[in-house]
C-alpha cells in the first residue's frame, strides 16, 4: 500500500507571552516532532489522554494551524520526497529546496493551492452543536464548500446537497431547517456530509462519536464504515474511547504529551501493548463483562504541564520501569519488527 | 437472602410542565437500595436516571414536579417519606444521610470560594456539635495529661495549646447547643473574645485537610487553599467527592463521576470510590450509561429506558442473560472488535407523548399486541431479577 499522507518532524508550538512588550515567555509543546505514514484507503486512529496533541496534530496538518517546523506530503511522489529529503539534510537553504517544498510540501502552503488542497482533505469535528452554524440552514451549510471550492452552483448544487444528504442516511425534507431542529446524531450527519462533500481522500475524525449516546454510536460508527468503503476513504480517527477505536483502526498510535510513544497494528497494540503508558492506558479500559478481572496498572499523579514537559522521555516521572538514562535522553521511535513502532530506552538496545 | 433495605422508592411519577406540554419524565419507578451495596442506574440520555437520583434529595426543580409516589429512607429504623418532609428536616438529611456527586466537576465547584471554604460549609452545618464536643474533650484530656510530671517541654508546649479558658469553654458549649445563638455570634467578632471561634475554625480546616489526604490527593495542605479554577479535573472531582463524603454519609449518590475524564484518570476515580466504599462502608448508587463501569463497579443494576426502570437485577445476571428487549439491545451496542456494529432501531420517544402501553413497544423486535394498549407489569421471572415487560411471567415473589 502506498502512502497517503507523511508527517516528517512536525512541530507545533503555541507561545506564551507575558510582560508589557508581550515578549516570547514559554511555549506550550502540543505536537513535538511527530512524524507519521498514513496508508492509502486505511483508518488510522489515534489516542491519548486529553491535552496530548491529538486535534492540534490534525488541525495543523489541515493547515488550520500553520507549523513552526516540519514536512507535510500529501500525495507526493516517493522521489520528489526524498529528493526534498537529502536537500534538508545537507541544511542547504537553497533555490531548488523552496521550489521543491512550495510545489509539494503542505506544511509551506499558501494561498489557491492551499484551498485545493483543502479539497482533499475534510475534517469532522467533535462537537456538532458547536462546528454548525446555528443561523444557517442545513442546505447553505452543506452548500457553502461547494462554492467556495467552486464545484457546484445553484440547481447542480442543490442536487449534490441532496444526494450526500441522502447518503448519510437525512433526506431533503431535513434541508430547510436549522441545525437545532435536530438530535445530536443527525447532527453529527450532517457534518460528515458536509466534510464529504468535496470528495475529499483523507477524512480526519476529531472524537466524532463522544457527544452521543451509545446506541447513536454504533448508528455513526456503521455509518463512516459504510463511508469509507463507498467513498474510497482514509480514516484519520481520533478518539479516547479506546474501544471504538479498536472496533475501527487498522492502525493506532498512542500519544503522550506532544509525541508518539507507540504505533503499531490495532490487534497487536491491543493485545501486546509495550510502552508503560500504552500498557496502564489500555488496561485502564473498563470492560463490560463483570466477571472479566484483569491485572490494573494505576498511574500516580497527572499529565504534567506541555509548557516545560520532563526531561529525556516524557513519561519517565510516572514511569515504574524508569532507569537513569530516561531522565536525560529522549528515546526515539524504532522498529521492533511487525511494523510496531516505540519510543522507549527499555526495548532501544 | 433477605437484605438490609436502606431506601425504597415506591411508585414515583414526575412530570415537568414545559410550554411544549407535560413531559412524564419519570412513571411509577420502583427501586429499592439494599444497605451498603453499590448499584447501578444506567440508560440514555434523558431516560431519568440524574431526576431519579435528584428526586431521592427532593431536589426537583421547577418546572418538574413530583406527582406520586413515596421516597422512604431508614433512618433510626423509622422509615421516612422524604417527600413529605419540611425543607429544615430535609436539610438534615442532605449532605448527611444522602449525598451527591455531579457529573462536571468543574461547575458544582463555586469558583469565587476556595477548596477548603467549600468543603468546611458542609462539615459546619452538619457537624458543629460533633466537632465542638471533640474540642472541649481534648482540652479535658490535656488537662488530665499537664498534671503527669513526666513529659518533655515540646509535648507540654502542644498539650497547652489545646487547653481552652473557661470563657472559651463556655462559648464552645453554646455554640454547639445552638448554632444561631445570638451571643455566641456577636462574641465571634470581638476580638480576644473570638478566640474560641478561631479554634474551632482551626478543627474545622484540619478535618478538611484529612479529607483531602484520604481522596488521594497530594499536598492537601496546598491544595485546600487553591481555587477551583487552579485543579485538573480529577483533582476537581476529589473534591468534590471529599465535599460528599466530609459528613459521612449512608448513600452516596454518584452521578457520572467520569464521564468527562480520561481513562486513566477515571481508573483512579473508580478505584478511590472503590476503597473509600470499603472504609466508610457507604451504599453507593452509580448513575451511568457506560456498561464497561457498570461491570467493573456495581453489584446490582437497574437499567432504565423512558423514565420507566425496565430492569433490575444482578450485574452478572443481567450481562448474561438480560431479559428485556432493550437491555438485550443496549449491550449489543457495545462495539466489539471483529465484529459489525449493531445499534437500536428507531428513536428514543419525546416524553411529551410517550407511546401507549409499553413505553419501548415501537422499537421493540418482539413487540405483541398487547404491548400497545397495556402497560407491562414489573415482575419477577427469576430469583432476584425483575423485569418490565410483558414477555415474562412472575415466578418469584
Amino acid at each position: 500500500m502506498s502512502s497517503m499522507l507523511e508527517l516528517e518532524d512536525l512541530k507545533k508550538h503555541y507561545s506564551l507571552t507575558g510582560g508589557i512588550l508581550r515578549r516570547k515567555v514559554g511555549a506550550v509543546k502540543a505536537v513535538d516532532g511527530i512524524s507519521l505514514v498514513v496508508k492509502k484507503g486505511e483508518t488510522f486512529g489515534l489516542v491519548g489522554e486529553s491535552g496530548c496533541g491529538k486535534t492540534t496534530l490534525a488541525k495543523t496538518t489541515l493547515r488550520l494551524l500553520n507549523p513552526n517546523s516540519g514536512n507535510i506530503f500529501f500525495d507526493v511522489p516517493d522521489e520528489v520526497k526524498e529528493r526534498i529529503r537529502t536537500l534538508q539534510k545537507e541544511k542547504k537553504a537553497g533555490v531548488e529546496l523552496r521550489k521543491l517544498r512550495g510545489q509539494w510540501d503542505l506544511a509551506v502552503f499558501k494561498g489557491r493551492k492551499l484551498r485545493e488542497m483543502r479539497r482533499r482533505m475534510q475534517m469532522v469535528y467533535q462537537d456538532p452543536t458547536r462546528s454548525l452554524n446555528p443561523r444557517m440552514l442545513v442546505k447553505n451549510i452543506l452548500l457553502e464548500p461547494l462554492v467556495v471550492q467552486n464545484i457546484a452552483k445553484g440547481s447542480a448544487g442543490l442536487k449534490r446537497v441532496s444526494e450526500i444528504l441522502q447518503r448519510v442516511g437525512l433526506g431533503d425534507r431535513h434541508m430547510y431547517r436549522y441545525p437545532h431542529e435536530f438530535s445530536g446524531g443527525q447532527r453529527q450527519r450532517i457534518a460528515i456530509a458536509r466534510a464529504l462533500i468535496t470528495t475529499p481522500k483523507l477524512v480526519f475524525l476529531d472524537e466524532p462519536t463522544s457527544s452521543v449516546d451509545v446506541s447513536v454510536r454504533a448508528q455513526l460508527l456503521k455509518l463512516f464504515q459504510e463511508l469509507h468503503k463507498d467513498f474510497d476513504l482514509t480514516y484519520l480517527y481520533i478518539s479516547h474511547d479506546l474501544s471504538v477505536v479498536e472496533c475501527i483502526a487498522d492502525r493506532v498510535g498512542v500519544m503522550y504529551l506532544g509525541k508518539m510513544v507507540e504505533l503499531a497494528r490495532t490487534s497487536e497494540l491491543y493485545e501486546r501493548p509495550l510502552h508503560p503508558y500504552s500498557i496502564a492506558l489500555f488496561s485502564a479500559i473498563p470492560v463490560p463483562d463483570p466477571t472479566f478481572k484483569r491485572e490494573r496498572v494505576i498511574l500516580s499523579g497527572e499529565v504534567p504541564s506541555p509548557v516545560n514537559p520532563p526531561s529525556g522521555c516524557r513519561f519517565h516521572p510516572r514511569c515504574e520501569n524508569a532507569m537513569q538514562v530516561c531522565q536525560t535522553q529522549e528515546p526515539k521511535l524504532i522498529d521492533v519488527g511487525n511494523e510496531h513502532l516505540i519510543a522507549c530506552h527499555l526495548f532501544s538496545k | 437472602m433477605a437484605e438490609e433495605q436502606l431506601l425504597r422508592i415506591k411508585d414515583l411519577d414526575l412530570r415537568f410542565y414545559t410550554y411544549e406540554g407535560v413531559v412524564q419524565a419519570l412513571d411509577q419507578v420502583k427501586l429499592q437500595i439494599n444497605d451498603g451495596e453499590t448499584i447501578g442506574v444506567v440508560g440514555e440520555t434523558g431516560c431519568g436516571k440524574s431526576v431519579t437520583g435528584l428526586s431521592e434529595l427532593n431536589l426537583i426543580p421547577p418546572p418538574g414536579k413530583i406527582e406520586a409516589g413515596k421516597v422512604l429512607l431508614l433512618k433510626n429504623e423509622q422509615w421516612i417519606d422524604l417527600l413529605r418532609q419540611r425543607d429544615a428536616y430535609l436539610r438534615t438529611v442532605r449532605g448527611n444521610d444522602i449525598s451527591m456527586i455531579f457529573q462536571d466537576p468543574k461547575s458544582a465547584l463555586n469558583p469565587v470560594y476556595t477548596v477548603r471554604q467549600q468543603i468546611a460549609e458542609a462539615i459546619l452545618h452538619h457537624r458543629r456539635e460533633e466537632l465542638c464536643l471533640k474540642l472541649l474533650e481534648d482540652s479535658k484530656n490535656a488537662v488530665e495529661a499537664l498534671k503527669q510530671s513526666n513529659l518533655s517541654e515540646n509535648e507540654k508546649a502542644k498539650l497547652s495549646n489545646s487547653v481552652l479558658s473557661r470563657r472559651e469553654e463556655q462559648m464552645l458549649q453554646r455554640f454547639s447547643e445552638n448554632r444561631r445563638d445570638s451571643f455566641v455570634r456577636i462574641a465571634s467578632r470581638i476580638p480576644f473574645l473570638n478566640r474560641f471561634k478561631r479554634k474551632f475554625d482551626r478543627e474545622v480546616r484540619k478535618e478538611v485537610v484529612r479529607m483531602l489526604k484520604d481522596m488521594r490527593i497530594a499536598d492537601p495542605d496546598r491544595v485546600a487553599e487553591m481555587y477551583p479554577h487552579e485543579l485538573s479535573g480529577g483533582m476537581a472531582q476529589r473534591a468534590v467527592i471529599a465535599m460528599a463524603l466530609s459528613c459521612n454519609p449512608k448513600l452516596l449518590i454518584a452521578d457520572e463521576p467520569t464521564t468527562n475524564l480520561d481513562v486513566t484518570v477515571q481508573l483512579q476515580i473508580l478505584t478511590l470510590i472503590k476503597d473509600l466504599k470499603k472504609k466508610y462502608g457507604m451504599t453507593i448508587q452509580y448513575i451511568t450509561h457506560d456498561m464497561g463501569v457498570v461491570a467493573e463497579m456495581c453489584e446490582r443494576v437497574a437499567v432504565m429506558y423512558a423514565g420507566n426502570v425496565v430492569e433490575l437485577g444482578e450485574v452478572k445476571e443481567i450481562f448474561k442473560n438480560p431479559l428485556h428487549p432493550y437491555t438485550k439491545a443496549l449491550l449489543e451496542c457495545i462495539p466489539r472488535p471483529g465484529m459489525e456494529f449493531k445499534s437500536i432501531e428507531g428513536f428514543v420517544p419525546s416524553l411529551i407523548n410517550p407511546p401507549e402501553g409499553c413505553r419501548f413497544n415501537d422499537r421493540c423486535p418482539y413487540a405483541m399486541d398487547i404491548c400497545s394498549s397495556d402497560k407491562p407489569k414489573f415482575v419477577k421471572p427469576r430469583k432476584d431479577h425483575q423485569v418490565l415487560c410483558h414477555l415474562y411471567v412472575g415466578e418469584f415473589e
